[in-house]
């Protein structure tokens, strides 16, 4: 059970949330000169990485805000969380103790 | 037999306080302080259960939470509780127990034929047997169940409560034995906020069985002084009696407090109380179980752990046997040697290894205990449920085999000592690496899991010595208080101890007979619980089940409700020989919570029924309750289904209201409707988005239907929006998917438009909808209000804010069922007035009250979907026949530019349409496919499923709605229904829209 820290209300348990997948897909500005194949990726493709992940979630039975976070899919480390709008944290996945479980110690 | 067990001194039980219990209809007598298990055993009672699939008989086999065999069902009626551990059940006045999984009775049970037969029941014999023929599964059924399971549970409602906490704190310390005490004294002492939590009613763990001396004193004096030194500190809570049943992410821990069943009698306290713990650091000091050996005949009544059988000595004080053979491969059982002989017992070792040697043999020896070496015990001599003797043979050096002559040797009693396993449960649950050690012959913590932080001390990473457990836990204590910011943290001082050193063990996983395992009659035990056997184990490793995870569930070994705490270490060691791999390359399974099982009372707490679910009710619901409504669940709330007069059912109530509502008024309470208030200078932005068509022309007051769909182009909710004033908007939505609008709005809102101006609040529970409909609403209405309802001041599709019987109203002239109708939102706290007034006003237009059955029929006659119901998420606005409300030229929305994808554009898509019936008396079912030609048996033709299928006063007949692939196209012709019944049912494929001015005149 993740203890998860909303950018607006702090650590909060996790049952309190809802996870939406990947982050940082923008909705195109102008879907009718998208091919096909471009439309389908932004509509149906997501990544699912083994490793650092960047995802949407939302702080549902909280304050309702959406938020960003940063989470080793192997570990469920967060390394962080972040607002909307806020760019991509850089993250060390060779971090000895926190990063990707073959590399450590 | 009176306790003839039971020795005239020592233990730490109560003996002024004498406890009448019952098992089996047998009136017992136990002391304070006693589990069920020492009592019986005091009692001369060995045999306690039959085994799960031989129906072999078994006997108490441990002193703890790991037993394997002495499940007992306790208590009757609706307190009973199937496959309690008869180890843990703290005995109390008038207590009762009985055996489970036996027939008539524990000693002689019909059952026992499986132990004859056993050569037909091989690992994997469900599989293998109910696999073919499919049809004869229902008759194998009644006799597998029959047989199958262990204790029975509880018809009856519990009547017990149960209590649930959220806790927090910095140091969460998992067992009280010597490493755990340390742990939590050195950790209590920094100031920070520790919970000491232990499964048994008593501190001491491993300390509560043994005769060890701490600081010149008895260890139970010392553990008494840490237990007063703890328990003094206030941001210390020691609980005992409390189990650790799982570690999940980011230090999260459910522990479970056994409260006050041990006290008897109900009284007022909860049973049980499930702990939620969040934990800043966890230290482990879990402790380790003893090993069982697997030899011949391993699982009879009066076979138990050595360590069990020093325990019951030691803490019980109980003497379970007068003549006591010890097998070991190690030094441990020397200490219970020399305790059972202190305690008045003839005792012998029969030792594997080839020439034990140490501080242990030898101090066992001088005491006249009589060691035999080298040999290893080949027949278990069993007679009327009770064991007589033994017989030994010499080991060969490899260990594989057995040489010359068995000699015999007369016991009662049968101890086992093959080394410990480290209770890595809890480490494993929280992901923690294990590492197999050659060298300790156990799986012991490699690295943690990075989220969970803490430290493990003592037995549970193998640090066998009394000395090392009591430091690493000091260690482990004080580490865990700076880690959680009490910088000054440090050890607890070390008390004096001392200790024989111990020698090495000899590891044969498999110990042989006098003839080859699986072959002749003797059994190789290396699972009790759920009857595994050595042979089993060899039998999946030829069929090919190598993985040990296919191993596991292929001989359910470690599947029982001791998740295999004495069996696991053995099975994939017996793997490992099996296969000629090493142990570390047969690898482990993953420990999966609970430790011990919780009870569904215990995991439900307090959520119960209200508790659990609130019925969700609309400001209307008493005149409902007073109508005599019957409710249907929409979501979490009630709604009216229907409102049945005097001897009427269903059908005929239905039937009479949808007649009603369209002769002169109905009323319905539409308050469900999810409703959301949108403000803001970019609310048209928003909606123009959100939904297909334009609003970038609606003026104040005035109402438009709308439909959301996903980025797919897949319909998802609709409803009507109003203009309320300029940037303010009223949006409905459908009663189920109020929730998911809003989180839709709310998602694009903050995510991809932050910077628009736009604000939305959920203000379905703020208003109270009731919805008049009929050819009389207006004549209605007009009588409760001063407005002009007339076409043109209050025309179709416009909203208009005036008092309804003096309540200050939003009356929206929309309508569900294609009738005039109105529907009148009054803030909530007036609903049952508006209700009231009306049907008051009503009663001279034989004003109706109808509910969502009715609702239902009324829009399917004239053709009006329900998202979900008609749609799936697989339906575009074209398949539904809807292209006029996509609009083309205000440019891009949600989904829109799915339309042109290949698969979204095609037209021979399913589409919807109407059905309808060759018998006009034929209702379908809904769901029922639709298919082009029928045929005698399937494969046939799938064309689509009826979505909606009503009776209709209105129209005269059935009418059903469906979606068909390329369904516009096929309007006119006739196809097959295929019904449950095997039946079918011709339909004739129309427009969904079947109440028209001509069908009326044709019904009428």
């Amino acid at each position: 059970m993740f203890l998860i820290k909303c950018p607006w209300c702090g650590e909060r348990d996790q049952s309190e949330f809802h996870a939406h997948g990947e982050a940082h897909i923008v909705r195109p500005e102008n879907p009718d000169q998208l091919s096909e194949e471009e439309w389908g990726d932004y509509v149906f493709f997501r990544k699912n990485p083994k490793g650092l992940h960047y995802e949407r979630w939302v702080h549902s039975h909280g304050c309702r805000r959406w938020f960003n976070a940063a989470r080793n899919t192997i570990t469920d480390h967060i390394y962080a969380t972040y607002k909307p709008g806020e760019p991509k944290p850089e993250i060390d996945v060779n971090d000895p103790i926190h990063g990707n479980p073959e590399n450590q110690r | 037999m009176s306790q003839s067990n039971r020795l005239s001194q020592g233990g730490r039980v109560n003996r002024d306080k004498v406890i009448n219990f019952r098992y089996d209809n047998k009136s017992l007598q136990g002391y304070e302080g006693d589990t069920l298990a020492s009592a019986l055993l005091a009692n001369g009672i060995t045999l306690v259960a039959r085994s799960f699939k031989y129906h072999r008989p078994r006997g108490i086999y441990t002193a703890g939470s790991e037993e394997p065999n002495a499940l007992v069902q306790l208590e009757s009626g609706a307190r009973t509780e199937p496959n309690r551990r008869a180890t843990e059940v703290e005995i109390y006045e008038g207590l009762s127990a009985s055996s489970q999984n036996c027939w008539p009775s524990v000693n002689f049970d019909l059952g026992a034929i499986n132990a004859k037969v056993s050569r037909l029941l091989p690992a994997g014999f469900y599989y293998k047997t109910f696999m073919w023929p499919a049809s004869l599964w229902t008759t194998y059924e009644k006799f597998i169940r029959k047989a199958a399971g262990l204790g029975k549970s509880p018809n009856e409602l519990d009547p017990d409560s149960y209590d649930k906490l959220h806790v927090h704190c910095d140091v969460l310390v998992v067992g009280a034995g010597p490493a755990g005490l340390q742990a939590a004294l050195s950790a209590g002492r920094s100031g920070a906020r520790v919970m000491l939590i232990d499964e048994k009613p008593l501190a001491g763990g491993a300390l509560l069985g043994s005769t060890d001396v701490i600081d010149g004193e008895p260890a139970a004096q010392w553990v008494q002084k840490v237990v007063d030194a703890l328990t003094a500190m206030p941001n210390v809570t020691v609980l005992p009696r409390t189990t650790v049943t799982g570690y999940y992410d980011y230090n999260f821990l459910i522990a479970n407090e056994r409260v006050s069943e041990h006290k008897g009698k109900p009284n007022g306290e909860p049973k049980e109380r499930l702990r939620k713990i969040r934990a800043k650091q966890v230290v482990l000091a879990t402790g380790s179980i003893e090993r069982p050996l697997v030899f011949a005949d391993n699982d009879r009544p009066g076979v138990m752990l050595a360590s069990a059988i020093r325990t019951y000595v030691n803490r019980f004080g109980v003497l379970p046997g007068r003549n006591i053979a010890l097998m070991t491969n190690n030094d441990s059982a020397y200490l219970a040697a020399i305790d059972i002989k202190s305690a008045g017992a003839n005792v012998t070792v029969i030792d594997i290894r080839q020439n034990p040697q140490g501080e242990l043999v030898e101090q066992a020896k001088a005491q006249g205990i009589k060691v035999e070496t080298n040999r290893t015990i080949s027949t278990v001599n069993f007679g009327a449920n009770k064991i007589k003797g033994i017989s030994t043979m010499a080991l060969s050096d490899d260990g594989r085999d057995v040489s010359g002559g068995a000699s015999s040797l007369e016991c009662d009693l049968i101890g086992v000592a093959g080394g410990w396993t480290p209770t890595v449960h809890l480490y494993s649950q929280a992901k923690g690496k294990l590492e197999y050690r050659d060298d300790l012959h156990c799986f012991v913590p490699k690295f943690r899991s990075q989220n969970n932080h803490g430290f493990e001390a003592g037995s549970c990473q193998a640090t066998w010595d009394l000395a090392g457990c009591l430091s690493e836990g000091a260690e482990a204590g004080a580490a865990a208080a700076k880690a959680s910011g009490f910088e000054n943290a440090s050890a607890a001082e070390l008390p004096a101890v001392s200790e024989a050193a111990q020698s090495e063990m000899r590891p044969l996983w498999i110990l042989p007979t006098d003839h080859p395992i699986g072959i002749g009659p003797k059994k190789h035990f290396h699972e009790l619980h759920n009857d595994a056997t050595v042979a089993d184990i060899a039998l999946a490793a030829r069929e090919g089940f190598l993985s040990v995870e296919h191993l596991k569930r292929y001989t359910t070994t470690g599947m029982g409700t001791d998740q295999g705490k004495t069996s696991n270490v053995n099975a994939l060691a017996v793997m490992a020989e099996i296969r000629q791999k090493t142990i570390p390359e047969v690898g482990t399974t993953t420990f999966r919570p609970p430790f011990t099982p919780l009870t569904f009372g215990s995991i439900v707490g307090h959520e119960r029924r209200e508790l659990f679910l609130q019925k969700r009710k609309t400001a209307m619901h008493p005149c409902h309750d007073a109508a005599g409504a019957v409710y249907e669940d929409v979501g979490d709330w009630k709604r009216p289904f229907y409102f049945p007069k005097a001897g009427e059912n269903m059908h005929q109530a239905v039937q009479r209201e949808c007649l009603a509502a369209r002769k002169s008024v109905g009323i319905l309470d539409a308050s469900t409707l999810g409703k959301i208030d949108i403000q803001g200078p970019d609310a048209k932005k928003l909606l123009n988005m959100v939904y297909t068509n334009a609003w970038s022309q609606l003026q104040p007051g005035r109402c438009r239907y709308g439909l959301m769909l996903n980025e797919n182009g897949m319909v998802f909710d609709d409803g009507v929006t109003t203009c309320l004033a300029e940037n303010h908007y009223h949006m409905t939505t459908t009663s189920g998917g109020a929730a998911r609008v809003m989180g839709w709005l709310e998602e694009w809102l903050q995510t991809e438009w932050p910077s628009w101006q736009v604000y939305c609040t959920s203000v379905t529970e703020q208003w109270a909808v009731a919805t008049i409909t009929g050819p009389n609403s207006r004549a209605l209405l007009s009588e409760l209000c001063d407005a002009p309802l007339d076409e043109e001041s209050f025309p179709f599709m416009s909203m208009k804010a005036f008092e309804v019987a003096g309540i200050p109203a939003r009356v929206f002239r929309i309508s569900f069922t294609g009738d005039l109708a109105f529907e009148i939102n009054v803030p909530a706290r007036y609903g049952v007035a508006l209700w009231k007034a009306l049907m008051a006003a009503g009663e001279k237009h034989d004003i109706c009250p109808y509910g969502t059955e009715a609702m239902h029929v009324l829009r399917a006659e004239k053709g009006f979907i329900i998202v979900g119901q008609d749609s799936d998420a697989t339906v575009t606005p074209m398949d539904l026949g809807m292209d006029w409300i996509v609009s083309k030229k205000k440019g891009d929305f949600l989904g829109r530019r799915s339309f042109t994808r290949s698969d979204t554009s095609r037209t021979d898509r399913k589409q919807l349409v109407g059905l309808l019936t060759e018998d006009p008396n034929f209702v379908l079912q809904e769901g029922a496919h639709v298919v082009a030609e029928l045929k005698d048996k399937p494969p046939m033709e799938m064309l689509g499923h009826v979505t909606s299928s009503y009776m209709s006063p209105n129209v005269g007949r059935s009418i059903a709605m469906a979606m068909i692939k390329d369904g516009f196209n096929r309007k006119g012709e006739t196809l097959n229904v295929a019904l449950m019944d095997g039946s079918s049912q011709k339909v004739k494929v129309t427009d969904p829209v079947f109440l028209t001015e001509a069908s009326k005149e044709a019904s009428s």
